[in-house]
């Protein structure tokens, strides 16, 4: 689905991630864990050529070199952003009517489907998106993603100032999209809840990789324990 | 003062208000998007009086094919201009872009004094246009009747599209945030060029009713009138459109009112705008209808 090779990013003189090797299969879940700073959200906005990056990323077969980040988007490659971003200022529904801007013949039946899926965004179609509780905005998030029939969906920290609860329905959601067939990269801190529905997962520490492997061995290694899950 | 004088101020009031309202509108859109002052709007204001005053005089065009020749150049023009000047800054800090506002507003005004001169040219507004109707004592010229009916089509078009179609839903959110506009797959450059397509367009229309009712043109007329219309975004509440039309009535019945009920003051109307542009900075600084900076805008 995804393959990269030592991407490169930089902020000015700051070099945030310092050349990684990672690939997505599809079908699968894989997960990109690490703490703050590690370079996780980097990662993500060099996959859509939203920063600058060096590096080569080959998405389903095509060289992402010289596209820019809605081009990206059009061609199957949705993000749903760290902290939501939802537009607070537009209704739900609206809301999901930007995620098939360019999608207009399936728009309506998409917009079914997520109000089958999600039934509170359903409840509050018409409210002003800004209204909503930090889980239905999160609901909201993934499901305007989805609008655009996405072939990779990428999460940035879907669990971030959610309460226990919800961050498991969250990742309930995203298991049930991996279930109807959709690939997903997960980034996340909350290392445990991320390898627990990954198949495959890579820790980030200061812009490179640390560690790689199957996300259910990667519960029981040690050296995970004690840094990332809390001993 | 009569109550048919009264009523006859108010015609006129509505009728100026109209004019500051479609160019106001221009404004508000390019801030909403750029949180840009567009120091170059009462300058492509400008450039359409002119582009309809060389449709009659020059193409000798009819008056509304001389008015599709102002907004469809202005349009050009405004598009332009965000290509050229505003899209490559668009990381820039937003000083930069207002500097370059201010560069093409000068840029506009001198090209156009040393091509066609500053001398004030009569503006050839057919007859049919400064016909005078007579409704039961109250008297009025078809051009100022038109104007005011216009604006409002226009206005009630601008909220259809910015509420009703999906482009006017991604230029509401670009308004609060530009880089999830690009995540949902859509070019916000081109968002940004069809507000400034749109902008300028309603500026044209507003240039042209202006050389109707006052009939001349001169690369200068666009300095005062964008002046006196960016107030009457502000004061309306800068982002919000129908906050723009609130402040372009309000701003145009007051310069009219002066006038009729205080001629001593006569000297001083241009003045009133810009008092109310600093009462509603010092008491309101959203405007009347403005929202907070973060919050809704349009």
């Amino acid at each position: 689905m995804i393959s990269v090779k030592n991407l490169h990013v930089y902020y000015g003189l700051i070099e945030a991630v310092k050349g990684i090797d990672f690939e997505v299969k599809e079908g699968q879940i894989v997960s990109l864990i690490g703490s703050n700073g590690a370079g996780k959200t980097s990662t993500l906005a060099a996959l859509l050529n939203s920063v600058k990056k060096t590096g080569e990323v080959n998405f389903s077969g095509f060289d992402t070199i010289n596209h820019k980040t809605h081009t990206l988007v059009q061609r199957g490659l949705a993000l749903v952003p760290e902290g939501r971003r939802i537009f607070i200022n537009l209704s739900v529904e609206e809301n999901l009517r930007m995620g098939a801007f360019n999608n207009d013949e399936n728009y309506e039946r998409l917009r079914e489907v997520m109000y089958t899926i999600f039934p509170r965004v359903k409840e509050k179609r018409n409210q002003m998106a800004g209204t909503l509780s930090g889980g239905e905005q999160q609901m909201l998030a993934i499901s305007r993603a989805l609008m655009c029939e996405p072939k990779l969906l990428m999460l940035d920290e879907p669990s971030l100032g959610l309460a226990p609860k919800i961050v498991g329905e969250v990742f309930e959601t995203i298991v049930k999209l991996k279930e109807e067939g959709i690939t997903i990269l997960l980034v996340e801190q909350n290392a445990f809840a991320a390898l627990k529905i990954s198949d495959y997962a890579y820790v980030l520490e200061n812009g490179k990789i640390a560690m790689q492997g199957i996300a259910k061995d990667m519960i029981g290694d040690d050296t995970i324990r004690q840094k990332y899950l809390g001993g | 003062m009569d109550f048919l004088t009264f009523m006859q101020q108010m015609v006129n009031g509505f009728s100026l208000g109209s004019m500051y309202a479609l160019i106001a509108i221009g404004y508000t859109m390019v801030y909403g998007v750029l949180r840009l002052i567009n120091f170059a709007h009462g300058d492509i204001m400008m450039v359409g009086a002119f582009l309809g005053y060389f449709g009659i005089a020059v193409l000798d065009l009819p008056f509304a094919a001389a008015a599709l020749l102002a907004v469809v150049g202005s349009a050009t023009l405004g598009m332009l201009t965000d290509k050229i000047a505003y899209k490559p800054l668009r990381n820039a800090p937003k000083i930069s872009l207002l500097i370059t506002a201010i560069g093409i507003s000068f840029f506009l005004e001198n090209a156009f004094n040393v091509f066609f001169g500053g001398v004030p040219r009569a503006f050839p507004v057919p007859d049919y246009m400064s016909h005078i109707l007579n409704l039961g004592g109250l008297v009025f010229s078809v051009s100022s009747l038109l104007v005011p009916i216009v604006t409002l089509i226009l206005l009630g078009g601008i909220l259809w599209v910015l509420f009703k179609t999906k482009y006017g839903m991604a230029i509401r959110a670009l308004a609060f945030d530009v880089n999830t506009v690009n995540l949902m797959g859509i070019d916000a450059n081109r968002i940004i060029m069809i507000v400034f397509g749109m902008g300028s367009a309603l500026a044209a229309v507003g240039g042209v009713f202006w050389a109707l009712n006052y009939p001349t043109v001169e690369p200068m007329m666009g300095v005062l009138i964008g002046l006196k219309a960016f107030a009457a975004a502000v004061v309306g509440g800068i982002g919000s459109v129908t906050g723009a039309v609130l402040g372009g009535f309000i701003i145009g019945f007051t310069e009219v009112v002066v006038i009729a009920f205080m001629p001593e003051l006569g000297g001083y109307k241009d003045a009133f705008a810009f008092v109310f542009l600093i009462l509603v900075l010092l008491f309101k600084p959203t405007g009347i209808l403005g929202y907070d900076f973060e919050k809704s805008r349009f």
